[in-house]
């Protein structure tokens, strides 16, 4: 025997290092809706499996209270063995001694405490509160409802046109979801399990970029109705497509110079182009939509007056103004916000930023749109300055990625104080404070605090700062409607508003800042119960036809990932960036799809909303 | 020294010192299970938790050394929840079938449930099914297991065997054998010493009471009972009595009320094993070349199994006298039987040894000179004795003395420290001398291989033949540092004592068992003042050996001494030590 021996692993070993992996994937890809004591039970005999038997709380231990959560699944419990597992539980986070005891312990803890009507059903009741309502993950999770299977046989049929039109049925803004959308569909996708997520968004890029123009469905019988859109956004132009869809007569109003909302005015060229946007946009106002831009809802015509003259109201003016970060020298010259960089941007007026170097605050995709494009501005240097750590950051990691290949300079942990400027009252630099992470704080994210080493000065000749908008909500507020603390706009989950008649808000405004898709998702709703509101149950359906599924044999296979054109040469424009899928890619990658719509429960229940 | 606080109690304790200490000088027991000094300090049973304040969750006391200031509380409201929850959690994979077990009364798991007020068990029975091989001199049952890992820690590290081990894992995660072996295909010495240190009755030694019950029940059948030197030291420990009251006559007349015939004394053997053993090794001394030195003594089967799994090579060297047990059981088959005109296959040969392996020993093959049955026919331990006595009623503290019987019941002192490490050397040398110089020398010249250290060395000079390298040593894990220096040539020595057990038979894998208590020094000095107040202190003044030779084996080393007290070490397998790791 020698001393030590170089480790290998053994190819038991290497099998289970894959299965683990495998089992990654797969509770990444968990349904929606599954029993959460059941799953809790689960995840707990997995844990108990890799106790390495020393101590009492985790070998027997865990063992007890999986037997425990068995008695409340096979209805043999009573509540108070509902006090007994929350006892024990508690006993093996205090005792056990390492981290794969206590932390399996914290599981069930968690859920005793979290889940608690899920126990009580169990004990009382004998049944379950989880159902699978939503068997198609993907449907399921795309706020919208988009029938995604459905849209991806179609590519994969080559029928463009149709997908587009599938897709309108439930999301009037096809092309700017499939440049932009934050894909919540991938997160969930089946096709996991196997190996990978769909490409879910780039095959409908595939497909608005294929399918030429898609005429709309033609307008139901006009009922009569009128309704004021208020923010001509993409949830208020959803709202608006759908009524008029309806028959209702639909007028935006918008307060900038041109329809959009945060996809003119917050999103850059590079990811959405303008063109595109434009035709968009266009082509939902070709329904009969009428439109007054450059109004300001409270200054130039009143809530009131609006209320009198239409039979319904859809408040949806997003979250545009800028949040300060109230540091000393905030209002010297050279310091401006994001939301009004691009705005200036939105409509036009790009600002030279030659030679210049640029400091944007801020670490969220707005800061990142900012930096991105400032450097496109031509400056000479662009700096990140962030709070956290770059894994903080709560843009997505493909725009922090892209950022930085463009040439912007990531200074994290850095928390900005001051800002310094001349005696003209130019600012001149950024103050930071460097930072060193610290806690979970109770959101669950690991909060920074001062570290011990000096101020760190950054020359600046533009400050921008991006940490977050807020809604201008103070005028409605008024005139009746009821607003929360940060200024969003108190409404049901119906988007009614509690306190006054015929009015309905969404979007960013009562959610604060989200997502495209979110607000869409929220001017569809408000279309179906503006529609209910004034009487009507008009029905939104899509004459396509699906085609049957073909059969796969899930081997695994990579997923097709799109590109995007070289940092250095986009880097001088805002022409787009993304590379669009070739049709081979696209043929290989709608292949890959599982057509949750039709195996698995699909075909049982709930596989297809075909109407709504 | 550092300042702690504990239960409201202040108290000054040097650096290092764990929380379980520091609370135990405080007047502070604090409970626990697996823990056990300086060999398993693991924390595994989670029962010694404590609250420490500004801790955020409770702390183990017996491997958390305190800090100045430190403020802890052995029994507020969360400790004792922890405490209980864990001890039920316990409990739930245990086989409480206390009235039937063995260690029922003198089980630290029971004690600490009917201490911490444990009456009912909220959680499902799961005690694990576990195959156990019943017919093995050192049995296991896994349903009696609480996992403590001491087993695995005192085999690892006092004895260095590694027989026991961590089998299996997540929630099935146990102890068994070593490299998925069975105990009989394994290189165990059977020293028992994962038996004494057992909290509870998931490792035991074979019972063969019934065997001797049946015995002695059987009219055709002649029952003669033979007991170690160390018994006698510690057979009423379980009774509560003084050792002064507690002497070995009155243990003999608890022996006669449970029926045996004769009561006869393995200290006779012991004297007879000097003067085989003595010659023996003058006969080597005196030959140097003809052998491989050292020569070391072969009375402790565990030794024995240990010399011939982990150091074949030098099996030569084991003096090839058999241990006093043995010679017994050779010579009540032979001129005992013959004496009283008794056929010795109607004779049953009794051993009460403080030992686990000698149930080994006796089945062994080459065992059987006298008559051609087993020289042996059952060893008891000393706690299958004190079982004997209770089953049968007999209250020790009404008991008289008597005497043992003749002629096999005559002991020299230089024959009950037999039982004490050191014991065997002292007596040999003792004996040694009056073999080359023909007189007597000081019964406590040789001092220097007695005491409770693990291993000692000496030289002493016998006239005539010079000077004799000695050494003793007790514990397999002291062996083997012993063997490897011998076999290293760092260490040259004539005649080595070995007793597998720590501190020789005294501590015994057989004796009563006193859970965190080390009794084999106490024992032992026991053992040493019977020798001091013996008439007779050298094993060639044994006048009944003396007789023994004149009427029936004629001398040391003779024809009939090599047929009946001799044997061969190569005539039987043991199974050889796994590779070990280095």
């Amino acid at each position: 025997m020698s001393r030590l021996d170089i480790q290998t692993p053994s190819r038991s070993q290497t099998v289970v290092d894959q299965l683990y992996r495998d089992v990654e994937r797969r509770i990444a890809s968990s349904p929606p809706g599954l029993c959460p004591i059941d799953m809790a039970w689960n995840f707990l005999n997995l844990c108990h499996a890799q106790t390495c038997g020393k101590c009492v709380p985790c070998r027997i231990g865990l063992g007890q209270l999986s037997q425990l959560l068995q008695d409340v699944l096979d209805g043999e419990a009573t509540m108070e063995t509902v006090e007994l597992i929350e006892r024990t539980a508690e006993t093996i986070v205090d005792t056990a001694d390492c981290a794969i005891g206590i932390q399996a312990a914290r599981l069930v803890l968690m859920g005793v405490r979290g889940f608690r009507d899920d126990y009580e059903e169990h004990i009382l009741r004998h049944r379950c509160l989880g159902s699978l309502k939503n068997p198609v993950p993907c449907v399921a999770l795309c706020p919208a409802g988009v029938d995604i299977p459905g849209y991806i046989a179609l590519v994969s049929e080559g029928r463009y046109a149709d997908a587009v039109k599938l897709i309108r049925k439930d999301n009037p803004f096809p092309t700017t979801c499939a440049y932009i959308c934050e894909h919540p569909c991938e997160a969930r996708c089946r096709r996991r399990m196997v190996d990978d997520a769909v490409n879910v968004r780039a095959l409908k890029r595939f497909a608005v970029d294929n399918a030429g123009d898609v005429p709309n469905p033609p307008c139901a019988q006009p009922t009569g109705k009128t309704v004021a859109v208020v923010g001509g956004g993409p949830g208020g132009l959803s709202a608006a497509y759908y009524l008029s869809l309806m028959g209702h007569k639909v007028t935006v109003y918008e307060k900038r110079r041109q329809l959009g909302g945060m996809l003119r005015y917050g999103i850059p060229d590079y990811r959405l182009p303008r063109t595109k946007l434009d035709a968009e946009i266009a082509s939902i106002l070709s329904l009969g939509i009428e439109v007054h831009t450059d109004v300001d809802v409270g200054t130039d015509i009143t809530f009131e007056e609006l209320k009198s003259r239409y039979d319904c109201l859809y408040l949806a003016i997003g979250a545009h103004t800028d949040k300060k970060t109230g540091i000393e020298g905030e209002n010297s010259q050279g310091v401006m916000s994001a939301v009004e960089l691009l705005r200036g941007i939105g409509d036009g007026d790009l600002p030279d930023f030659t030679g210049k170097r640029v400091v944007v605050i801020g670490g969220g995709n707005v800061a990142m749109d900012v930096t991105r494009s400032a450097i496109r501005l031509g400056a000479d240097r662009v700096f990140c300055v962030y709070r956290r750590r770059k894994e903080d950051m709560t843009a997505l990691p493909e725009e922090v990625e892209g950022a930085e290949a463009e040439g912007a300079e990531l200074l994290t942990l850095q928390a900005p104080v001051r800002i310094e400027a001349d005696e003209e009252g130019r600012a001149v630099a950024l103050w930071t404070q460097p930072q060193i992470i610290g806690p979970f704080d109770s959101a669950g994210r690991p909060a920074p605090h001062t570290a011990d080493v000096p101020q760190v000065r950054l020359a600046a000749d533009l400050i921008i700062v991006a940490i977050g908008q807020g809604i201008e909500s103070h005028g409605f507020q008024q005139s009746g409607v009821k607003v929360q603390r940060g200024g969003a706009i108190l409404a049901e989950s119906r988007s009614r508003l509690t306190a006054l008649q015929a009015a309905f808000a969404g979007g960013d405004c009562v959610t604060g800042p989200a997502t495209v898709i979110r607000a869409i998702a929220a001017g569809k709703v408000a279309a179906a119960n503006i529609d209910e509101y004034l009487g009507f149950h008009h029905a939104i359906e899509s004459d396509v036809q699906v085609p049957p599924p073909r059969f796969s044999d899930m081997v695994p296979h990579g997923r097709v990932n799109t590109t995007e054109r070289d940092a250095a040469e986009r880097k001088r424009d805002f022409q787009c960036i993304e590379c669009g899928m070739t049709l081979e890619e696209a043929m290989q990658e709608s292949s890959r799809c599982l057509r949750c719509d039709h195996f698995g429960y699909g075909v049982f229940k709930g596989g297809r909303v075909e109407k709504w | 020294m550092v300042t702690v606080t504990i239960d409201r109690k202040s108290i000054q304790v040097p650096e290092g010192t764990t929380i379980m200490e520091a609370a135990e000088r405080a007047g502070i027991p604090v409970p626990h299970l697996c823990f056990l000094k300086d060999i398993n300090e693991i924390a595994a049973c989670r029962v010694c938790v404590v609250e420490v304040e500004g801790i955020d969750r409770l702390v183990p006391a017996c491997d958390n050394q305190v800090t100045e200031g430190m403020v802890v509380h052995t029994n507020s409201p969360r400790v004792r929840r922890a405490r209980k929850t864990n001890l039920k959690l316990i409990l739930s994979q245990h086989d409480g079938n206390c009235t039937a077990c063995v260690r029922s009364g003198n089980c630290s798991l029971q004690a600490l449930a009917n201490d911490l007020n444990i009456h009912h068990q909220p959680y499902h029975r799961q005690t694990p099914r576990g195959y156990s091989d019943f017919s093995t001199p050192l049995i296991r049952q896994e349903s009696k297991c609480i996992k403590c890992m001491r087993c695995v820690q005192i085999c690892d590290k006092v004895q260095s065997l590694g027989i026991w081990d961590v089998a299996g894992t997540g929630s099935r995660t146990t102890v068994d054998v070593s490299y998925n072996r069975t105990l009989m295909n394994s290189d165990c010495s059977f020293c028992g010493q994962c038996v004494t240190h057992c909290p509870t009755g998931a490792l035991t030694a074979r019972d063969d009471t019934g065997a001797v019950l049946d015995a002695l029940a059987d009219p055709e059948i002649t029952t003669v009972v033979q007991v170690a030197p160390a018994v006698r030291v510690a057979w009423a420990e379980a009774f509560g009595l003084d050792p002064a009251f507690a002497t070995p006559e009155r243990m003999v007349a608890g022996l006669r009320r449970i029926g045996f015939d004769y009561i006869f004394d393995t200290n006779f053997t012991a004297d007879l094993t000097i003067m085989e053993e003595g010659s023996e090794f003058l006969e080597r001394f005196t030959h140097r070349n003809r052998y491989r030195w050292p020569m070391f003594t072969s009375c402790c089967p565990g030794w024995v199994r240990f010399m011939k799994s982990q150091f074949p090579a030098y099996t030569d060297c084991l003096s090839t006298a058999k241990s006093p047990q043995q010679m017994f059981g050779a010579v009540a088959k032979s001129y005992f039987a013959q004496r009283i005109g008794v056929d010795p296959h109607k004779l049953f040969v009794v051993s009460i040894m403080p030992c686990i392996s000698k149930k080994s020993e006796c089945a062994l093959p080459t065992m059987t000179d006298a008559c051609g049955d087993p020289d042996v026919d059952v060893v008891l331990t000393t706690r299958e004795m004190t079982r004997l006595l209770r089953s049968d009623h007999i209250l020790p503290q009404d008991l008289g003395e008597e005497p043992f019987d003749s002629p096999l019941g005559t002991g020299t002192g230089a024959a009950v420290v037999f039982g004490a490490t050191g014991g065997v050397m002292d007596a040999a040398l003792r004996s040694a001398y009056w073999l080359v110089t023909g007189s007597n020398p000081d019964p406590d010249a040789f001092r220097a291989v007695r005491g409770n250290q693990p291993w000692k060395e000496a030289v002493f000079t016998i006239p005539g033949a010079g000077e004799v390298r000695v050494a003793v040593v007790s514990g397999l894990g002291n062996t083997r540092r012993l063997m490897e220096a011998v076999d290293a040539g760092t260490v040259q020595y004539d005649f080595v004592e070995v007793m597998a057990c720590p501190g020789g038979c005294a501590g015994g894998g057989g004796q009563p068992i006193h859970d965190g208590q080390e009794l084999a020094s106490a024992r032992s000095d026991l053992l040493w003042e019977l020798d001091a107040k013996a008439p007779i202190r050298f094993s060639h003044e044994n006048p009944d050996v003396l007789a023994l030779y004149r009427e029936f084996l004629e001398k040391p080393l003779g024809p009939k001494s090599h047929h009946l007290l001799h044997t061969d070490h190569q005539a039987w397998e043991m199974p050889p030590a796994p590779p070990r790791e280095v």
